[in-house]
């Protein structure tokens, strides 16, 4: 599986990037990427001050 | 300096990101000799959009040969009121003056004063260029893979300097440091509220179960206007409860605040770890956030990272002039930024592991057994030593580092 991001929530802070244990997340810009490799631990999604991240499919 | 598509854009020195850290490195590699120093940053607009509380100290303004900080210095306070969860307060700095008071920033004019001041020593911006990976030939980082407003291209560089954050991705793909864990990370939500009741000469900080493994702060940015904010430790998280939840709760719960209007958001993750084994392999240095040199109590980096951007800036001079870049020639910048810094970044981080463990019944106690205490000086050494004084126990870990 892999995360996804509410842009409409995503302040573009990088919290979830410097955190991402598999380095698989990308801020370019005002984009979010989300490249191969996640290992659905989450740290991300809890680590997002605003909420804008979810594991597909939850 | 214009990119074309699948070139290659030669220099001496690269500076990946241009916040104060970034410019402040490029400055003193300039300043010392560097010919062609160039910094690439990967918005639109230096210092924009901030991601900082904004309230730092100005004792280090001399060290970094900065004379003048102008319209980014929005507001001085007169020292700190701590707040334990009970409501007993304690206050710093009553006898404070001149550069010893606390400052509170326009940290988006701060940026970009601080990419002047490289301007002005010869230093080259690209603005909207993003890095994508670094390049390293046998083993060395040798440039970065980089897109400008769409075009592809290549720069190539004697000597990388990774200045690009807590996020750094420079450190990473040089595989220069592990990822970080959850106890050493912070994650952050800001308000700047406007039109609020409160006491403006001072910074606020409010500490336990408000912001647990963190704390919550109020940095006056005028009489009525000030940044509300806090910080929680990530391994501390309750449930599917956001930085943005548990600071609205304590907003909704304080009418001074809840009256208020915002008119900034801001959030940000931020690195409470100790300082790693290494910030360089052959070709690369990495300073500032993206070097984990964060205060672990404070969460502030501006100061630690402006002195030891000096350094890097310094070293990359001196390598560019010997022609030097390996992690041998490069190990004079660890040992140098480490003498400056590490003592107190090991002794701060050992009492943030400490600070991590108490609950809102010890800070309560703490915070009542300093609030008859005049303390002077507005620094966390200052507030260890005090709590040493009355409670021995709790610096037992790093008490020869007082």
């Amino acid at each position: 599986m892999s995360v996804e991001v509410d842009m409409d929530k995503c302040m573009h802070c990088g919290a979830c990037v410097g955190t991402c244990p598999e380095n698989v997340l990308f801020l370019n810009d005002l984009l979010l990427e989300v490249n191969k490799g996640c290992i659905d631990c989450e740290l991300c999604v809890k680590v997002c001050p605003v909420g804008a991240l979810k594991l597909r499919g939850d | 300096m214009k990119p074309k598509a699948g070139g290659k854009i030669d220099c001496d020195v690269l500076v990946i990101g241009a916040g104060p850290i970034g410019c402040t490195a490029a400055r003193f590699a300039a300043k010392n000799g560097a010919e062609n120093v160039l910094v690439i940053e990967k918005r639109q607009e230096i210092g924009s959009p901030v991601r900082c509380a904004e309230g730092v100290s100005l004792s280090w303004l001399e060290e970094l040969e900065i004379d003048d900080l102008g319209d980014a210095i929005k507001w001085k306070v007169k020292g700190a009121k701590l707040y334990s969860p009970s409501g007993h307060k304690m206050t710093i700095g009553k006898e404070l003056a001149g550069d010893e008071v606390g400052a509170v920033l326009e940290r988006d004019v701060f940026d970009k004063e601080m990419a002047v001041l490289a301007a002005k020593e010869g230093v080259d911006f690209m603005l909207k260029t993003t890095a994508k990976d670094v390049i390293k030939e046998n083993g060395e980082v040798v440039g970065v893979k980089a897109e400008n407003m769409g075009e592809k291209f290549e720069i190539r560089a004697q000597l990388v300097i990774g200045a690009d954050g807590f996020e750094s991705q420079v450190g990473r793909w040089a595989g220069v440091y592990d990822t970080l864990k959850p106890s050493d990370i912070m994650t952050c939500f800001q308000y700047r509220l406007s039109n609020i009741d409160f006491d403006p000469e001072h910074t606020h900080f409010y500490l336990g179960s408000v912001a647990p493994g963190g704390y919550l702060w109020i940095f006056p940015k005028g009489e009525d206007k000030a940044n509300v904010g806090l910080g929680l430790q990530l391994s501390r998280l309750d449930g599917n409860k956001t930085p943005k939840d548990y600071l609205d709760e304590f907003i909704e719960d304080h009418e001074e605040f809840d009256k208020g209007q915002a008119v900034d958001m801001v959030a940000g993750g931020v690195c409470v770890d100790h300082p790693p084994d290494s910030v360089i392999t052959d070709g690369l240095m990495l300073v500032g956030d993206a070097s984990r040199v964060v205060d672990p109590i404070t969460g502030g980096g501006i100061a630690n990272g402006m002195k030891q951007a000096k350094i890097a800036g310094e070293v990359a001079a001196e390598a560019v002039e010997e022609g030097k870049t390996d992690e041998e020639f490069l190990s004079r910048y660890e040992k140098r930024w480490r003498k400056r810094l590490e003592d107190k970044l090991w002794r701060n981080y050992l009492a943030k592991e400490k600070a991590m463990e108490l609950d809102d019944e010890q800070f309560d106690m703490i915070v009542d057994a300093l609030s008859d205490q005049d303390l002077d000086e507005l620094s966390t050494e200052a507030l260890l030593k005090a709590v040493a004084d009355k409670h021995p126990e709790l610096v037992e870990s790093f008490k020869d580092m007082l």
